[in-house]
């Protein structure tokens, strides 16, 4: 009993005595994050809406994204830095890699979902193939591409950890500071930190997936945050 | 309006779904293709709008061959109605009725009117209507939204397939009655499929019945009860003819707009009050729009062989049971 309060405090020490370096490592954490969602959504979003015509290619397309998910990043690693050198762009090019999978079969689930009389009717009324993507398929598909990303991120955000090992900074550099200098509180209080991140990374897509719910005129349950925008937005409109 | 020349669809697999069509559905009439499923209805009006393309011969639009035609220009100009009605349930309602005039880049303020306008039509006021989701509303308002959808963009000919198919048959009633109504108001030119020969005797001016892709017989609805040019017909029309002429002839037709002296006290009885007690029943009198069937209904009912005929709370004449069984044994 006595032991684990004072390791607590010693989590507690640690933690405001770095606080300001958290804070800078968390940044950076979550700029990798940002980065490789910037270039890694249009890409797999293109190629969603690509194979969601071409039904023989996303069998292929969807297997060549699922491989890419197994591949160690240390193997990644071992391959991009010779190109990349070390750092960020590395990094952020393995990170890119492992959100192809979740996102890629989310859009073209989404796509698929939107109903065939719709669609017929759609045609019917003069949409070219692009109007009805435009106006028909993908806000459709949206919410579903938006639960994708968001499993994408989180998986995102903890991966990134990895990058430390060569050079590119976040929360990982902490964890792997710690293991080797043997500080247990310094790696216990950095994944807190991590898992906090993710679930504040979730949950903020979440939302945006909730309001795209809404807006689409689906039933949801909302969380806490959907429910006080909805009131917000209620009161200014 | 819309012309068949020598219209032939082959499918790869070898059906001939379209056979040799050559009848032309003429501007401003309601024009029912009805026959057994697989006789070729659908894929005929899918023709009209290029949703299907001729294997053989021509369609044209208002003179002009429809492959000449930019498939999504032309569609615009044709309303589209579905039995699966096909509506955008991630759009409000207000938004689904607009899709065509901002296809067609109409300003958002003549789109706004375009849409209440039409929505007030369909018995949905925008008020109540315009911001909802389809996934709220009942069978028949769905479909109300999916008929005002098509007309948004004031189309010169709306194309219907069996667009009350999927309801139950009161509201499917309902929403024949008011499309009838509504079709007096908007004068386009409409080709409507069905399967249900008594939804084409009512909604009609000239009926193509269909079997294996060819045309049996183009008539108007009269026609087509008093002869039938083949056992086909005959048996598909079913064997209550005359029964269902009654439902086609309209009060307006068999009336005498005058009130003879013999009926005078119906009349009376009548003005006297709303709805009278006669030997039998109360009588009820007949809108000039009303079918014979109605009429002769109310007859029977009020136990009277002639019943006032009233239009806009004024009497304009008489209708009579002698008259409509005189009328019907002509036709048989």
């Amino acid at each position: 009993m006595l032991a684990a309060v004072s390791f607590l405090g010693e989590l507690l020490s640690f933690a405001a005595e770095n606080a300001g370096r958290l804070a800078r490592l968390s940044y950076e954490h979550v700029a990798i994050t940002l980065w490789t969602l910037a270039i890694a959504l249009p890409v797999a979003v293109s190629l969603g809406v690509v194979i969601s015509y071409y039904e023989r290619a996303a069998t292929v397309v969807l297997w060549v994204a699922g491989v890419l998910m197994t591949i160690p990043a240390i193997a990644f690693f071992g391959v991009l830095v010779p190109v990349l050198g070390i750092g960020n762009p590395p990094t952020i090019a393995a990170l890119v890699a492992y959100a192809q999978l979740p996102v890629i079969r989310n859009t073209y689930i989404g796509l698929t979902q939107a109903d065939d009389a719709a669609i017929e009717a759609g045609t019917g009324l003069g949409m070219t193939r692009l109007e009805r993507l435009r106006r028909v398929r993908l806000p459709v598909a949206l919410p579903v591409v938006m639960a994708g990303i968001r499993n994408a991120v989180v998986i995102l955000v903890g991966l990134a950890a990895i990058g430390a090992f060569i050079g590119a900074g976040g929360l990982g550099d902490f964890i792997f500071y710690g293991i080797s200098a043997g500080d247990t509180a310094m790696i216990v209080v950095t994944t807190v930190a991590l898992s906090a991140l993710a679930l504040a990374f979730d949950y903020a897509f979440g939302v945006i997936e909730q309001w795209l719910r809404l807006r689409n005129g689906e039933e949801v349950d909302r969380a806490v945050l959907t429910r006080t925008l909805a009131a917000v937005h209620a009161r200014l409109s | 309006m819309i012309r068949f020349d020598n219209v032939h669809k082959r499918y790869s697999d070898g059906t001939h779904a379209v056979d040799g069509l050559d009848f032309e559905v003429e501007e401003g009439t309601t024009t029912v293709l009805v026959g057994p499923s697989g006789c070729g209805k659908t894929t005929t009006m899918k023709l009209v709008n290029r949703l299907e393309e001729p294997t053989d011969g021509t369609v044209y639009y208002d003179g002009t061959d429809v492959e000449a035609l930019e498939a999504t220009e032309l569609r615009r100009r044709i309303g589209y109605v579905i039995q699966d009605i096909g509506l955008f349930d991630h759009m409000t309602v207000g938004e689904n009725v607009a899709t065509v005039p901002e296809l067609k880049g109409w300003d958002a303020d003549r789109t706004d009117e375009r849409v209440d306008e039409l929505l007030d039509l369909m018995g949905l006021p925008p008020g109540e209507y315009r911001e909802r989701h389809p996934s709220d509303l009942s069978g028949g308002q769905r479909q109300r939204v999916g008929v005002a959808r098509a007309l948004a963009a004031g189309p010169d000919v709306m194309l219907m397939d069996e667009p009350f198919g999927a309801l139950d048959p009161i509201t499917r009633e309902e929403l024949q009655d008011e499309f009838i109504d509504i079709q007096r108001e908007i004068d386009t030119t409409i080709l409507f499929v069905t399967h249900d020969i008594n939804e084409a005797l009512k909604m009609g001016d000239r009926i193509a019945i269909m079997r294996d892709g060819k045309l049996v017989q183009y008539d108007t609805p009269t026609a087509l009860l008093d002869e039938p040019k083949t056992k086909f017909v005959e048996e598909f029309v079913g064997p209550d003819r005359t029964l269902k002429r009654l439902r086609v002839l309209r009060v307006e037709e068999v009336m005498r707009p005058e009130v003879p002296d013999e009926y005078a006290d119906i009349v009376d009885a009548f003005q006297g009050n709303d709805a009278v007690v006669a030997d039998g029943g109360e009588i009820v009198p007949v809108a000039p729009t009303d079918s014979a069937q109605v009429a002769l209904s109310r007859c029977i009912q009020a136990g009277v062989e002639a019943l006032p005929v009233v239009e806009d709370s004024t009497v304009v004449g008489v209708v009579t049971e002698s008259a409509i069984r005189n009328r019907q044994s002509e036709g048989a």
